[in-house]
């Protein structure tokens, strides 16, 4: 039995279309024909809230689907074409009560603005579950469908050239930017701004109402919000990051990371780089948590999960591989490598089930019961908020707190 | 030989900031709370109205320089509480309002086409524009468009939202498992648009939705206006008070549908409308007139003169007459933010012609702006407001209405309760939906229809 002093663990899931593996969509549970259906969302959302998740992210994107990082591939035997992730998480919302809902934003081509009221309406009509995932896009194919900016070609190779970390750095100081426009506003309206005063005709407290008057290099945004504080105060905002710079934006910027460690080493050492960046930040005493990412292929026996992997890749013409890792094998063993990386400093795991009709489903019904039984996992849903699920309490209004001490 | 009758179009604006909702009402509540929607959409459902509807405003308003606060100040994100509401709804119409200016045609034809899906067809987008540097200063490209390109961005915006609309024919998606074959084409949903406003191209990423476009309403009094809603739009709202009015606005819109090859029943004409019912028309009209106490108070008068008179009157007493001096002319306007400011096209005229009204009847300032509030109100019994509304509609002033209770969330109640019974009963409402999506309710084509009824013709 593992120690009683170690905190349990937070679990999220990332759904994106049928699954992450290319070919998961010609499972027979995949229902590739549903996936633009409210209906085929709300049965994967109910199945995590069963597992009695964290929260599900929403993957998105500006673009078709495309297995290059930097292009379309023009590939017709894979899943192309999905909805907003903002406006899928708004559909389910009302349908759950108590998991957390992040769908994916691109920082790169829309207005903060419009994404801060939102997610904030997000956090409204599912009182106070609503978080967001920042992603940010440097693909020129992206960039045509706005006409406003070009962007140069784009590899995974050409990133990893200086001139490449110029690039990202700006993408990524950009990203930061819109993430800080996005919390002013929350913001903007303190928590009793709304007075109602019958006596002198004042639905509003005008002084509890604050212009965030933000300038940076891509954008300029005035204020307030249209939209009033959210029931969290703060939304849960989230990035994927895999190397120094993300890293940053995760330490500055946001309430959890998701980072792809290939084993616990290299887990111990990208915590390590972000509580850094964190300190570096002037955030060292905020709860940040740094979620892993596993790709997660889950069978009651590892040979059956292998064997249908390999009928996966078969299927895909090529052997599947991802930024995160890939876990193949049993809940158990799941269970296993979980507590391992835990103990190297990751607070949660954000799992991406290689087929959501099959490894959703093993993940609630087998994984959870297994982590519960290590007294590792939540036995029931312990708050109604997704920052109270984790662990994280209502921030204070800057304003107010700014009006409070001038 | 007598028409046979119109059926009725109507559908539930949900109020809130604007000066019709009374939020000091003891049985006024939540204006953002989800709870609120959804009860306010299900009556609207219950009712078998066609849509519900919301407006936009995407900066707080000032004057004077100063945040508004007289009247119910902040809203929700149109896209995500239509999207929620598509899940506690099952017929109802989901209209939102969405500025073209302060958005990119591919973001807004995704969240549209998203809405789609997600509603099973029951989207609709009332484009409206803006010029406004006010509002621009929340958004990237600022508020710097020039205003006399504001409808040709809009026209060129809805124009590339259709093309993007259309890139997906609706048969691409073969998802067949034994095969392999995902996608029957691999250039689906590829566009290339090159314009004056928009030079984008690639490939739209939401395949083609239930209603393949959603329903376009459009708002908008001027020449300009109705000549985009004759172009493009499903219907336009209008604003008026009178019958006769009301018949001149229909005959003049409807009339401009020919040379863009549309029959005139292809553009609804629904003007907003509010309403007060009461047991018999007397205690409708004392009820009203308490309504528009609540509605306009002493500062809310002056502040209201101050759109006209674009001065700082708060030096006037409300109960006494109005200013003597005339009306700041200038452009750099006191009130930002208000729809409304533009209704008065020429203050100077507006002036004079409200002094001398409220002289010859003895009227006080807030007096003025009581009497003056020319919105379309039916006030009555409910089988006087039923007759009333039907009498409009077959009349040929409107197609139907668009009702704006001054309660929130319950304040459509009574109406579906009470009107929408006799209405039925009258054979002019429907007591069913006769179709899943919106353009069921509204009698309108689905494009592909459209398109082919074009080709064959």
């Amino acid at each position: 039995m593992s120690s009683t002093s170690v905190p349990p663990l937070h679990l999220a899931v990332a759904l994106d279309g049928t699954g992450w593996h290319p070919a998961s969509w010609r499972e027979p549970v995949a229902r590739p024909r549903d996936l633009l259906t409210a209906g085929y969302w709300a049965d994967l959302v109910a199945e995590a809230e069963r597992g009695l998740l964290d929260f599900v992210t929403f993957e998105d994107g500006l673009g078709l689907q495309s297995s290059h990082y930097g292009e379309l591939d023009g590939r017709t035997d894979q899943v192309r074409g999905r909805l907003d992730a903002v406006l899928i998480a708004a559909r389910i919302a009302p349908l759950t009560s108590h998991i957390g809902l992040v769908p994916t934003v691109v920082s790169t081509h829309t207005e903060p603005f419009h994404i801060s009221k939102a997610i904030a309406t997000l956090d409204y009509v599912s009182t106070g579950r609503a978080g967001l995932r920042v992603q940010l896009s440097a693909r020129p194919h992206e960039a045509d469908h706005f006409g406003r900016r070009t962007f140069p070609p784009i590899s995974l190779e050409s990133l990893r050239t200086e001139a490449g970390q110029e690039r990202l750095a700006e993408h990524f100081d950009e990203a930061a930017d819109y993430v800080e426009v996005v919390r002013r506003l929350w913001d903007s309206w303190e928590d009793d701004a709304e007075i109602r005063d019958i006596a002198t005709g004042r639905f509003v407290d005008r002084d509890k109402l604050h212009y965030v008057d933000f300038e940076g290099r891509h954008f300029s945004v005035k204020g307030p919000s249209i939209t009033p504080r959210p029931p969290q105060g703060q939304p849960i905002v989230s990035s994927l990051a895999h190397q120094t710079i993300p890293y940053r934006l995760v330490a500055r910027a946001t309430d959890v990371g998701y980072v792809t460690p290939h084993d616990t080493d290299d887990a111990r050492a990208i915590v390590a780089e972000i509580r850094a960046e964190q300190q570096t930040a002037g955030r060292a005493d905020e709860l940040l948590h740094v979620f892993g990412d596993l790709v997660v292929f889950l069978d009651d026996d590892e040979a059956t999960a292998v064997a249908r992997r390999e009928r996966l890749d078969a299927l895909a013409g090529e052997p599947y591989t991802s930024d995160a890792r890939i876990f193949t094998g049993t809940p158990a063993q799941l269970a296993d490598l979980l507590q391992e990386l835990q103990e190297a400093g990751l607070t949660g795991f954000r799992l991406r089930p290689a087929v959501a009709g099959h490894d959703l489903p093993a993940i609630t019904q087998k994984l959870v019961p297994e982590l519960q039984r290590r007294g590792a996992f939540r036995q029931a849903y312990e708050a109604d908020t997704l920052r109270g699920l984790l662990g994280l309490a209502r921030p204070a209004n800057r304003y107010a707190a700014a009006a409070a001490t001038a | 030989m007598s028409k046979p009758l119109k059926q009725i179009h109507l559908a539930a604006h949900f109020p809130g900031v604007n000066n019709t909702t009374v939020w000091s009402d003891p049985a006024a509540g939540s204006h953002i709370e989800f709870s609120s929607f959804a009860h306010f959409a299900r009556t609207a459902e219950r009712a078998k109205f066609d849509f519900l509807f919301l407006a936009e405003g995407l900066r707080l308003r000032e004057q004077g320089g100063k945040i508004y606060d007289l009247d119910v100040v902040g809203r929700p994100d149109t896209f995500t509480i239509l999207a929620a509401l598509a899940a506690v709804t099952e017929h109802l119409g989901l209209t939102g309002t969405i500025n073209s200016t302060f958005n990119e045609p591919y973001e807004v034809a995704r969240q549209f086409a998203s809405l789609d899906h997600l509603s099973d067809g029951r989207a609709a987008w009332n484009v409206v524009t803006s010029w406004d540097a006010f509002t621009g200063e929340n958004f990237r490209r600022g508020g710097f468009l020039p205003q006399d390109e504001r409808y040709s961005r809009a026209k060129e915006f809805l124009a590339t939202t259709q093309e993007l609309f259309d890139s997906w024919h609706g048969d691409e998606i073969v998802a067949d498992q034994a095969t392999g074959t995902f996608l029957s084409d691999a250039k689906a949903g590829a566009f290339v648009h090159q314009g004056q406003h928009f030079d984008i191209q690639g490939q739209f990423n939401v395949p083609r939705s239930p209603q393949g476009r959603p329903v376009i309403f459009q708002a908008g009094d001027s020449d300009e206006g109705r000549e985009f809603a004759a172009a493009g739009a499903d219907a336009i709202f209008s604003r008026y008070s009178t019958l006769t009015e009301g018949q001149a606005f229909y005959t003049d819109v409807k009339s401009r549908l020919a040379k863009y090859g549309r029959r005139s029943d292809q553009l609804l004409i629904l003007p907003a409308a509010t309403f007060v019912l009461g047991d018999t028309d007397a205690e409708a009209e004392d009820l009203a007139k308490e309504v528009r106490r609540q509605q306009v108070s002493g500062a809310t008068a002056i502040k209201h003169l101050e759109f006209v008179w674009n001065r700082d009157l708060s030096s006037y007493d409300p109960d006494g007459p109005l200013p003597d001096i005339d009306p700041d002319v200038s452009d750099n306007h006191i009130s930002k933010g208000r729809a409304q400011v533009r209704m008065y096209r020429d203050p100077l005229a507006t002036a004079r012609e409200w002094r001398e009204r409220a002289e010859a009847n003895g009227w006080s300032i807030r007096d003025l702006v009581i009497e003056t509030g020319n919105r379309q109100a039916f006030i009555g019994s409910p089988s006087t407001v039923a007759k009333t509304i039907n009498d409009f509609v077959q009349a040929d002033a409107s197609d139907g209405f668009i009702l704006v209770p001054h309660i929130t969330p319950t304040g459509l109640d009574p109406f579906a309760d009470k009107v929408v019974p006799l209405l039925q009963e009258q054979g002019v409402f429907r007591t069913e939906y006769e179709g899943p999506t919106l353009r069921d309710h509204l009698g309108l084509a689905h494009p592909d229809d459209v398109r082919e009824e074009r080709a064959a013709s």
